[in-house]
Formats: structure tokens, sequence, C-alpha cells
């Protein structure tokens, strides 16, 4: 009996593992763009001028606030199918949308982790660059963001493990995912004891793929706590 | 006979809110002098050295630093101007964590003056063993002492070869073994000629290589004169309760300090 489940299993495997795939293709791209988003809208978190401020400020309320299965349907359906670009339309697939879905609130998260990370630099080392003659923009540059990169690090990697999770929301818009693989293998299949089996495998492989990154999380956490 | 002085403050007035922190501050340093301004916790000693390298602004009075008008300064650029020129140690160290020791020698002198990194290079290690850590070079901050921080932040401030350096209590918050070592690189510069503005609790040492002391209160420079007046002789009330106070009235000071005794200071540190 559960032998044959996990026979049946092995044959599903390379449908399973491409939608693994998909699940790691859009958490990849949603962490790259939301962390570069991010940055962006964290520079302006702290800029002098305060319009510019307020923008970023409001773009980190909303975007931290609202829960990303809205803002899946959201880009998934105020997105077209297809865009015009240069004269020639390019599709719109699904798992972009998805993606990007994904990266607007990882952007406002990367925002208040780099708001936070500058903010943890004490004050006294502005003021020991200060008098070493560094202007406010190489004091930035050459002192507060290096210590910073390292202190948004774990951070920014659990950040990545929750994004991936999220993933799993990537299902309910049609995107053929890991999930959405499990659903159609245990349908197909048509057997409890198998559907069991396979939604511990989904189980097992989000696992797999998210501790070692807790793990290394962990570590790096310890390591650079100065 | 004294020639005009590098340091000129007059009348400095500063206050933070409705807190009068300086109340008219006069204070002269010559070149190549060591100046210890004691006194009192709350009185404003390290809101004078602030004041002198442009971290804080008064509201009123002068500050000359060379040719500089301190007060007057505007704008980002003649900050810049003045703090190569002065160097300041901190108590706390405020070393950079990320870069080595070398590496927090090289930084400034290399990105702010834009001098060539090989000539900074062989500079910056030959202060490391000036103040005897050269073979600390590769280490980072957090592997080293308290001790051994400071010194390396005395360096780095040598490394932009400044003409004068302002100390804020840099060995309060050091170990007492800790202290002799730091005070003993501070002799040195002092021996040098190196013009110093000391902020410190440590009397003994104020004593032995000032040739000006200050003792501040209340915001007000209550008395100053040479070292010897200052701690023998002290005219003001004031002064001579914190003296008796600072120096313990069970310590028994030796008249005249033996040479060998004051090449190790650890025993003379004192913490108010
Ligand atoms: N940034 C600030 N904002 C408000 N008040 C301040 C600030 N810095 C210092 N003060 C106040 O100014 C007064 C003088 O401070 P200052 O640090 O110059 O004293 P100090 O003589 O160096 O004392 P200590 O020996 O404790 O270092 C204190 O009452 C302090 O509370
Ligand atoms: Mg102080």
């Amino acid at each position: 009996m559960a032998i044959e489940h996990f026979a049946t299993l092995w044959q599903w495997s390379p449908t399973l593992g491409a939608g693994l795939l998909q699940n790691i293709q859009i958490s990849v791209g949603a962490i790259g763009l939301g962390t570069l988003l991010g940055l962006l809208v964290g520079i302006l978190l702290l800029s002098p001028l305060r319009p510019l401020r307020g923008v970023a400020r409001l773009w980190v309320q909303v975007f931290r606030n609202a829960p990303w299965l809205v803002l899946i349907y959201f880009t998934s359906y105020v997105f077209p199918f297809d865009v015009q670009i240069a004269g020639t339309w390019v599709a719109f697939p699904d798992w972009l949308k998805v993606t990007v879905g994904l990266a607007l609130p990882a952007s406002a998260n990367v925002a208040e982790i780099f708001r936070g990370a500058v903010a943890s630099i004490p004050a006294t080392q502005w003021e020991a660059a200060r008098s070493l003659a560094f202007s406010r923009g190489q004091i930035f540059t050459s002192i507060i963001l290096p210590q910073c990169l390292r202190r948004m690090l774990p951070p920014w990697m659990n950040l990545y493990a929750v994004v991936t999770m999220g993933t799993a929301l990537a299902s309910l818009v049609g995107v053929h995912d890991l999930i959405d693989s499990a659903q159609i293998a245990a349908n197909t299949v048509n057997r409890s004891g198998f559907t069991v089996l396979v939604y511990f495998s989904v189980l097992a492989l989000f696992f797999f793929y998210c501790y070692p990154i807790a793990r290394l999380t962990q570590r790096l956490e310890r390591r650079y706590a100065f | 006979m004294p020639s005009e002085p590098l340091i000129q403050l007059r009348d400095v007035h500063l206050a933070f809110g409705d807190n009068p922190v300086l109340r008219g501050i006069d204070l002269d340093v010559q070149a190549g002098q060591a100046v210890s301004i004691i006194g009192p916790s709350g009185s404003g000693k390290s809101t004078i050295l602030r004041c002198m390298t442009g971290l804080l602004r008064p509201q009123r009075g002068n500050i000359r630093i060379g040719d500089t008008a301190v007060e007057q300064l505007q704008g980002e650029a003649g900050l810049i101007a003045l703090r190569k020129q002065v160097g300041f140690v901190f108590q706390q160290y405020n070393l950079f964590p990320h870069l080595s020791v070398l590496d927090n020698l090289l930084i400034a002198p290399t990105k702010v003056l834009g001098r060539p990194r090989q000539a900074v290079r062989d500079e910056a290690l030959a202060l490391l063993d000036k103040v005897r850590l050269g073979h600390k070079a590769t280490a980072f901050p957090g592997e080293l002492s308290g001790g051994q921080q400071q010194r390396v932040a005395i360096a780095r401030a040598l490394a932009m070869r400044p003409k004068l350096i302002l100390f804020d209590e840099v060995t309060s918050a050091l170990d007492p073994e800790m202290v002799g070592e730091v005070l003993a690189v501070i002799r040195e510069l002092t021996e040098e000629g190196m013009t110093c503005v000391l902020v410190t609790h440590e009397m003994r040492f104020a004593e032995e290589i000032s040739d000006q002391v200050y003792f501040t209160e209340h915001g007000r420079i209550v008395e100053h004169g040479s070292a010897e007046q200052v701690f023998r002789a002290p005219t003001h009330a004031r002064t001579q309760a914190f003296l008796q106070h600072a120096l313990g009235e069970g310590s028994q000071r030796p008249s005249r300090p033996a040479p060998d005794v004051l090449t190790n200071l650890g025993r003379y540190s004192l913490s108010v």
C-alpha cells in the first residue's frame, strides 16, 4: 500500500520538482526586485527632504500592512496580460505578476531593515568620522553603509525565507507552482493516502529549502554581533 | 616670551536649550604646550573641546584655532578644513569596528586627504609601532583590549598629521591596569612637542605633563595657571576643595615625583 504510494510519488516527482523551481524562481525574483526597490525607498526614508521622506514612509506603511494575498490579487488583476515594449507585445505571465506582488511587501520590509540598520549605528561613529574630517557623504559610504550591510544580512535572509513561504500563495492565481502541482497530483491519483503523502512532501520540500537559510541566518547573526 | 597662541577662546557662551553650560570661557594654548582642563563632572569640559573642533557651535564668543575663526565657519568645507588640523580622541575610543586596525589608520588620510595609500601605509605602521601595537595591524578593534583600542585611536588621530590633539577623558573607560600604557603614549607626544589639550581625571598625570592647567566649574574657568601653581598652591577655595577630594585625603602625595616612579603610572591612576 504505502510502497505503492511512494512509487506514485516518484512518478510525480518531475512535476513537483518543476513546481518547486517555479516557487524558487518567484522568490528569488521577488527578493531581488524587493531589495532594489527597498534600498531606494530606505534611502528616501533618510532623506533630508520632507516630501521625499513622506512618500517613502507611505510606501512602507501601505505595503507592510497589506495582506500579501491581497497584493498578489492586486498585481494579478490590475496588470494587463501583455505589455507593448518597443512595438512588440510581450507577455506578462502570471508568475511575474506574483513576483511583483511579493516584491512590494518585500521592498517595504527591506526599507525598514535598512533604516533600522542605519539607526543602529551609534552616533559616536558619526562623531568619530566627522572629527577625522570626513564629509557627510563619505561618512555614509565609507563608515555607516559597510557596517549596515553586515547588520542587514541576517534580517534580510530571514525575509527571504518568509518570501519563499509566501510564494505558496501563487497557486491561488493559477501559477503552476509546487502547491498547484501537488493539487493536480492529488486529484489525478485520487487516493487519500497519496494526498496526505504528497502534501507532506510539499511541507518537507519547503522545510528543507528554508531551514538551512534560517540556520545560516542564526550563524551570521552571532558572527556579526559586534 | 609667549607668541600668538595656537588656540584662543574668548568669552565663549553655550547653552543647551535653557541650560547654560559654558558661561564665558577664556582659554589660551600655545603651540607645543600641553594644557589640561580639570573640574567636576558636568562642568562643561567636554563641551569646550567639542566647540574647538566645531562639533558644537557656541552662541557667543570667539574661538580661534591657528588662522581659523571657528565660530564663523559656515558649511561643511570650512569645518573639514579645521578638522584636518585638529585630532580628537574620545573616551569610548570609537574605532571603526568593520575595519582592521591598519585600515582604521589609513581610511581618513587616503579618503579625506587623498594621500597615496602606500606612503600612508608606511607611516601608519610606524605609528602603530610607536604606540607599541605594530603586531596588531591586521587585528580588528573587537579583538583588542580597551587600552589597546585607545592607543589605536590615538594613532588614528596622528595619522592625519594634526597640528593639535584634543583628548577627552581618554582613560576614564579603562581598567586601572591599562591606564598607564595610554598615558605613556600621551606623555611621549607632549615630550615631542605635540600641542595637546586634555580633559582628564588623572590628576597626577595632569600635574606631571601639563604646562597649563584650567579648573572649570559650572561653565566658568575658576582658576588657571601652571601645573605647579594650580596643584600645589591653588588660590581658589573651590579648586582646593576639588583637588582635596580628587587626590584623596588619605593618599600621600610625593613632594617630587622620582623619575622611575613616573614610568609606571598604573598605580597613580585615580578615577573621580
Ligand atoms: N547634547 C547635549 N544636549 C543637552 N545637554 C547636554 C548635551 N551635552 C552635554 N550636555 C549638558 O551639558 C553639561 C556639561 O556637559 P559636559 O559633557 O561638557 O561636562 P563634562 O565637564 O565633560 O562632564 P564629565 O566629566 O561628566 O564628562 C552637562 O550638564 C550635560 O548634561
Ligand atoms: Mg566629559
